[in-house]
């Protein structure tokens, strides 16, 4: 590159940083949203479920019945509701005010001594939202199990079951999803900045002409793509600072195990991918509208949906995960979770960013072609 | 109010939308399309499990422990570690999602009575698929010890409960996610058309136009309301047809109540989007503050996660998000068949913000005008 290059390179670039802080709308995407992001998901999208609202009808008042119940309200994954028959829940179902509903019937004592009658009372789930529902049922049958145990070991039974499992979990023993989240989010604020910012202000300059005023001047296509990216890169690796500082150290002290430099690598990496995405949806849709649209549709939701920051690709149907290979922030997201919870695991990383680096050069070489064309 | 005033404005407003084919595209294709990959991509389902075991007895029982999870649906790919070593990388490169490790000497203590141990290391960066598959392993050996107990005549062991549902007996995802993109398209389309007519309008300079015409404020504000309405209601009896005949949802509830549940739902939509238009003053402004508006109201909607795991201030915060009250709703009418009146009891507040959000867009336009 020579002087006269790196000149317009440098001229274009304090353009668009200009540009950057001098419209509200770029430091609210660049720097204010990611803030809000992370607080509001770090607070709001928790998965680890307890203290779900159940009824407990207790039709049966003998010593063993009321033991039991006794049992479920005292763990804390539920918030028990006491009533005397099953029939008074049913309204509190159909609300959603309940999730669930523990029947202990009239029959209970009586079946509890019989051989015949595996278990003597039913737990019903509401199945309207299947997550909650798939976790009360196996807290009950926790309960139930403990209890069942505990009663074993009072009459002298030895009710130890042949084979034991131990679960144990790796690099994130207590299960806790804001770990596994909020590292995923950081995808989804990095793809903000890249696609729906970039596609904006780029979409702007085509639709008040300014675009074809400097693609007339003497400045090259790369040379303008660059000084387009750069600012751009800047502005998104620096909001990815301030999520990594808020997830670990300032708000909800995530662990993070990789090391700074591989997490900038793989960042820098991912960014150019979602630049790219930015900058091709722009040159498709000259106006700020469409831009609009089609970035939340092909950037911000698929980084939302297909990307694994909340949802498995893997449990999705083939079409769906072979979709979801397409897109850059699946291999992002992925990066993330292993840097802040396991560590620098190159064998892992380096596959993902491969993966990213195709998607960018792919949308890059789109976009210069795009460009000149339009220009021609 | 001028009637014939007000029918102008909107016929004016729907020709807008609908006489450009790229607009007119882009109310329809996008949400059948987000409708149908999303429907599938949003599940928190745990299917095809890549396992790794590690067995270190080899004998008799532990070859028949590993095959009762090569046999279970949900492990799709079991492939065998020669030895500790490969447990670490198996995870770590998440090659595998869990590894089952059987101890030495496991048959042998199955054949003495002695309890016999297995580890099951599961990836915690994938936190809620972890307890999910973690069920999925309990279930699995729980079955075999009740096999193992028949087979050595051993004391009975407690019985598992049988798993029952209400309203979705086979705990169908899409039943749960199909509802709830219901309120969410709708949102979306909602949104987009009032918010960024206003102001486009606004920065082409034909909103100060329609100001000093003789549209009174109420007049313009019902002239932008019905359009996005219409809209709305249309798109939305799409969606729902989609649900119904393609994704096969039931319908258990009235109607009529789902009825007016979305006209209720988009009013107070429609009314944060021209409460959003009324503060801005570029098309820019207005995406962003669709978008930011957009973003909380779905997080916080009961959709990705249960309101009632959220702390107690962001709880009362989503009793101002239309999608949360609209969602139960849904819901609770095409799964639980939710009777008229507890429907009302749920989508009453739908009415106050848009009440709210509709007086404050109007006043803000009003001030506009001086």
């Amino acid at each position: 590159m020579n002087a006269l290059a790196w000149r317009r390179l440098t001229a274009i670039m304090v353009k668009e940083f200009l540009q950057i802080t001098r419209d509200p709308s770029s430091i609210l995407i660049g720097l204010i949203l990611p803030v809000f992001l992370t607080l509001l998901s770090g607070y709001s999208t928790n998965l680890d479920i307890d203290h779900i609202p159940i009824g407990l009808a207790l039709e049966d008042s003998s010593p063993e019945a009321r033991d039991l119940a006794a049992a479920f309200s005292s763990t804390k994954y539920f918030k028990v509701r006491f009533g005397r028959d099953r029939r008074e829940f049913a309204d509190d179902l159909t609300s959603g005010k309940l999730r669930g509903l523990v029947v202990i019937p009239q029959t209970f004592s009586r079946d509890l001594a019989r051989a015949d009658v595996s278990v003597p009372f039913q737990v019903i789930a509401d199945g309207s939202e299947p997550n909650t529902a798939t976790f009360t049922q196996n807290y009950a049958q926790g309960v139930w199990q403990t209890w069942m145990q505990v009663r074993a070991e009072g009459q002298g039974g030895q009710s130890d079951p042949p084979v034991q499992l131990t679960p144990r979990t790796w690099y994130n023993q207590d299960l806790d999803s804001l770990n596994s989240l909020l590292p995923g989010g950081m995808a989804i604020n990095l793809t903000l900045i890249g696609a729906l910012l970039t596609a904006l202000v780029v979409a702007r300059e085509w639709e008040r002409g300014t675009m074809e005023a400097m693609l007339a001047t003497p400045v090259r296509r790369y040379e303008m793509l660059l000084g387009k990216l750069i600012p751009y890169f800047l502005l998104g690796m620096g909001s990815m600072l301030i999520c990594l500082s808020l997830s670990t150290v300032l708000v909800f002290h995530v662990p993070f195990r990789g090391s700074l430099a591989a997490l900038s690598t793989v960042s820098a990496v991912f960014m150019v991918s979602a630049l790219g995405l930015g900058l091709f949806i722009s040159s498709l849709a000259r106006n700020q509208f469409v831009a609009a649209q089609s970035s939340i549709l092909a950037a911000f939701l698929p980084a939302y949906f297909l990307s694994g920051y909340v949802f498995e690709p893997s449990s999705m149907p083939m079409p769906i995960e072979l979709l979801s290979r397409l897109i850059a922030a699946r291999y992002y997201v992925s990066c993330l979770k292993t840097l802040f919870l396991v560590g620098d695991a190159w064998a892992l990383l380096l596959p993902n960013m491969a993966g990213m680096a195709v998607i960018a050069a792919v949308l890059l070489t789109l976009t210069v072609r795009n460009t000149a064309r339009k220009v021609a | 109010m001028n009637y014939s005033r007000v029918k102008t404005l909107v016929i004016k407003e729907l020709l807008a939308v609908l006489r450009d084919r790229r607009s007119r595209m882009s109310l329809i294709l996008p949400p059948i399309l987000q409708l149908t990959i999303f429907a599938f991509a949003a599940t928190l389902e745990v299917k095809n499990i890549d396992l790794a075991v590690l067995d270190k007895d080899g004998g008799q029982e532990a070859v028949e422990l590993a095959q009762r999870f090569r046999g279970s649906p949900y492990f799709t790919n079991v492939f065998e570690l020669t030895g500790q070593p490969d447990v670490g990388p198996a995870l770590e490169e998440a090659r595998a999602m869990a590894v089952l490790v059987i101890d030495q000497d496991f048959s042998r203590n199955v054949a003495a009575g002695r309890p016999a141990t297995a580890q099951f290391l599961l990836d915690g960066r994938r936190s809620n698929a972890a307890q999910i598959v973690q069920g999925y392993a309990q279930q699995i050996v729980e079955q075999y010890n009740q096999d193992l107990t028949r087979r050595y005549a051993l004391p009975p062991l407690p019985a598992t409960l049988a798993a029952r549902y209400w309203f979705n007996p086979n705990v169908d995802y899409l039943w749960f996610t199909v509802p709830n993109l219901i309120g969410m398209l709708t949102m979306v389309v909602g949104l987009i058309v009032t918010s960024l007519s206003v102001a486009r309008e606004r920065e082409l300079g034909t909103f100060d136009q329609l100001l000093v015409s003789p549209l009174s404020p109420l007049e313009i504000l019902a002239g932008k309301t019905l359009p996005a309405m219409i809209l709305g209601l249309a798109e939305s009896v799409l969606i729902v047809t989609v649900a119904i005949l393609a994704f096969h949802v039931p319908f258990a509830g009235p109607a009529l109540a789902l009825a007016v549940s979305l006209v209720l739902y988009l009013f107070s939509v429609v009314g944060f989007g021209l409460f959003i238009s009324s503060l801005c003053a570029t098309q820019q402004q207005a995406i962003l503050g669709t978008f930011t508006f957009m973003v909380p109201a779905s997080l916080l909607s009961g959709f990705a996660t249960p309101i009632e795991t959220m702390p107690r201030f962001l709880q009362i915060v989503s009793l101002a998000n239309p999608m949360r009250h609209f969602l139960v709703a849904v819901r609770g009418i095409m799964l639980k068949g939710m009777p008229m009146g507890m429907v009302l009891n749920t989508v009453w507040p739908l009415a106050v913000i848009a009440v709210v959000t509709l007086a404050l867009a109007g006043w803000l336009f009003r001030r506009g005008l001086r």
